[in-house]
């Protein structure tokens, strides 16, 4: 059986409330960084308020349905970001939120290997039929990312979001279960 | 053109209106027993529901608009006698992007098929442009709810995203659609 | 799409609290259904009580629990009522639970037509893998009918129930989905 935690260069593990509050309260700073990940409109959050927050989450993850993850680079074990996986257990589908915060891992894998882990859980522990998830369009490193990973783009839902003047498209993306099994059986040859 | 003197709620055989508490709970009842329309109003495992139940929903849902401040909803009633024919609503309405769903439902069979569902799809519209003032609309739609995809494209809609066997019924896998209506193209119809 | 909830002689209902928990308090009455349907002590109970147990839990159901009242197409009538509890995600299994509380309608029939809907319901709109109970050995009835809607026998727990002072044993059965697709050679809709 494989190690569905490790990756080539991040592991997956979870963090107390109050690691996670430490963390966002610096994230929040990055309000580019909010645009890439969030449609709503950026906001500063208290560290008491965050940690309440993440108190909440941590109790509501125990309920079939939603698992939670934060992302540690290998090296040093540097915690650089997180992502949520959130189960329509009738129709087995699972949504998928993905965020890298700390901006020296943008753009060296780091986001496709964690994506590469959260796709084999979601299709061989959590067993879905489909993962799906939804960025904006002013996201091209996001969209690379994930075609590499296996989604396909399944539409966009036009002028959906509005920010900075203008409005912008959200981006729909899908991968089947076994479009995944085929990427892994391409990838033993 | 500035027109404030055309009533939003009243239609031509139909007017919105808010939740009859005492009435509507019955005639709710009746329509979640139809499981045939359960299925083409929601992806929720259908379930029948007493009035008694019903009657609850309708308590919890008007605490949810009170506190999100993002849902419309309306009781679509037949203009004759005022009796519950179907719901509309407007929700996940997100105010800094200008977007938000719609929903809308003709609930017994009998009023199904005699426009009631145009009309009320034109002043949901009509509410959500002129009076929401969202840039668009979207809508979700089962691949196999043939009436509510023409019901849409009719008005205007455009199929956007096709979201692959997303939906596990009746023993198969199906595409949910995704469609939307932008403020500037419904303007255009209206013109029209 | 196919109509989820009516039988051929039954259809599934919403369960009203408080004709229900009457229904209950009656149906209790009777020691003979409360010893085939309960492993506890036969106890009477009020409605009132029970009725407010059962808003309670009739609001908890989320999609873990899909619970019916049981009514005949003819003419409407209570019969009983059924509960599906989906008490594992991962493996999409549910217990069944049926009771019939109407004693002119045991052997009839009505108990093996409520569970053929139900299945359906499990496999069509809850979309699980597979569907279990569990009948007491002293209920042949029983026994007989869910093995015609298609269930098997898969083991049994044995000499945990003492009813009239001899033990006897809680058998468990179960369906697949597949076993039931093809049981029904199931035609999905247009």
């Amino acid at each position: 059986m494989r190690d569905l935690f490790r990756g080539e260069l991040v592991r997956l593990t979870t963090e107390e409330p109050d690691a996670y509050a430490k963390m966002e309260v610096q994230w929040q700073k990055d309000t580019e960084f909010h645009s890439l990940m969030d449609g709503d409109p950026a906001t500063v959050v208290s560290e008491k308020k965050l940690k309440e927050w993440f108190e909440k989450r941590n109790e509501s993850s125990l309920k079939p349905g939603r698992h939670a993850f934060s992302i540690r680079a290998l090296a040093e074990d540097k915690l650089i970001g997180f992502f949520g996986l959130w189960v329509d257990l009738i129709h087995s589908e699972a949504w998928v939120g993905i965020g890298i915060g700390e901006r020296e891992f943008w753009n060296k894998g780091y986001g496709t290997d964690a994506m590469k882990l959260c796709l084999q859980y979601a299709f061989t522990e959590l067993n879905v039929h489909r993962v799906s998830l939804g960025l904006m369009d002013y996201n091209p490193r996001a969209l690379r990312s994930y075609e590499k990973a296996g989604f396909r783009l399944e539409g966009r839902t036009r002028g959906d979001v509005q920010r900075a003047g203008k409005h912008h498209d959200s981006l729909w993306m899908g991968i089947l279960h076994e479009e995944w099994l085929q990427m892994q059986n391409r990838e033993k040859q | 053109m500035f027109d404030i003197q055309t009533q939003l709620f009243e239609g031509q055989d139909i007017r919105f209106g808010p939740i009859d508490h005492e009435k509507d709970p019955g005639i709710e009842s009746k329509w979640t027993h139809d499981s045939d329309f359960m299925r083409m109003y929601d992806i929720d495992p259908a379930r029948p529901m007493s009035a008694a139940m019903m009657k609850k929903k309708y308590e919890k849902l008007e605490k949810e608009i009170e506190e999100n401040k993002n849902i419309y909803h309306f009781a679509i009633r037949a203009r004759e006698d005022d009796g519950l024919i179907g719901k509309a609503s407007i929700h996940r309405i997100e105010w800094s992007n200008g977007n938000g769903w719609i929903r809308l439902g003709i609930g017994a069979g009998d009023d199904r098929r005699k426009g009631y569902g145009s009309q009320a799809l034109r002043m949901l519209l009509r509410f959500a442009f002129a009076e929401l003032n969202l840039f668009r609309v979207t809508a979700a739609v089962q691949e196999y709810n043939e009436a509510g995809i023409a019901l849409l494209k009719k008005a205007g809609f455009v199929e956007e995203v096709r979201r692959r066997q997303a939906l596990d019924r009746d023993g198969r896998r199906w595409d949910l659609l995704v469609f939307g209506l932008l403020n500037d193209e419904w303007q255009k119809q209206a013109k029209a | 799409m196919k109509d989820i909830y009516n039988g051929e002689l039954v259809r599934l209902s919403a369960m009203n609290a408080e004709e229900i928990s009457k229904a209950f308090a009656r149906w209790g009455r009777d020691s003979e259904f409360r010893r085939l349907l309960d492993s506890g002590v036969s106890q009477l109970a009020s409605s009132k009580g029970a009725q407010t147990w059962l808003e309670k839990e009739l609001e908890e159901q989320s999609i873990n629990q899909h619970w019916f009242s049981i009514r005949k197409l003819d003419d409407d009538k209570l019969l009983g009522d059924i509960d599906l509890y989906v008490y594992n995600w991962p493996g999409r299994d549910a217990f069944v639970g049926l009771g019939i509380g109407e004693r002119e309608f045991w052997g009839r029939g009505y108990g093996t037509d409520v569970m053929k809907v139900i299945l359906r319901y499990a496999f069509t709109e809850v979309n699980l893998k597979r569907v279990t109970l569990t009948v007491f050995e002293y209920n042949p009835r029983a026994i007989r009918s869910y093995e015609k809607a298609g269930f098997r026998h898969e083991g049994r727990i044995r000499q945990v129930l003492n009813k009239e002072g001899k033990r006897w044993d809680i058998l468990v059965m179960g369906i697949l989905r597949n076993e039931w697709m093809e049981h029904y050679g199931y035609k999905t809709a247009n």
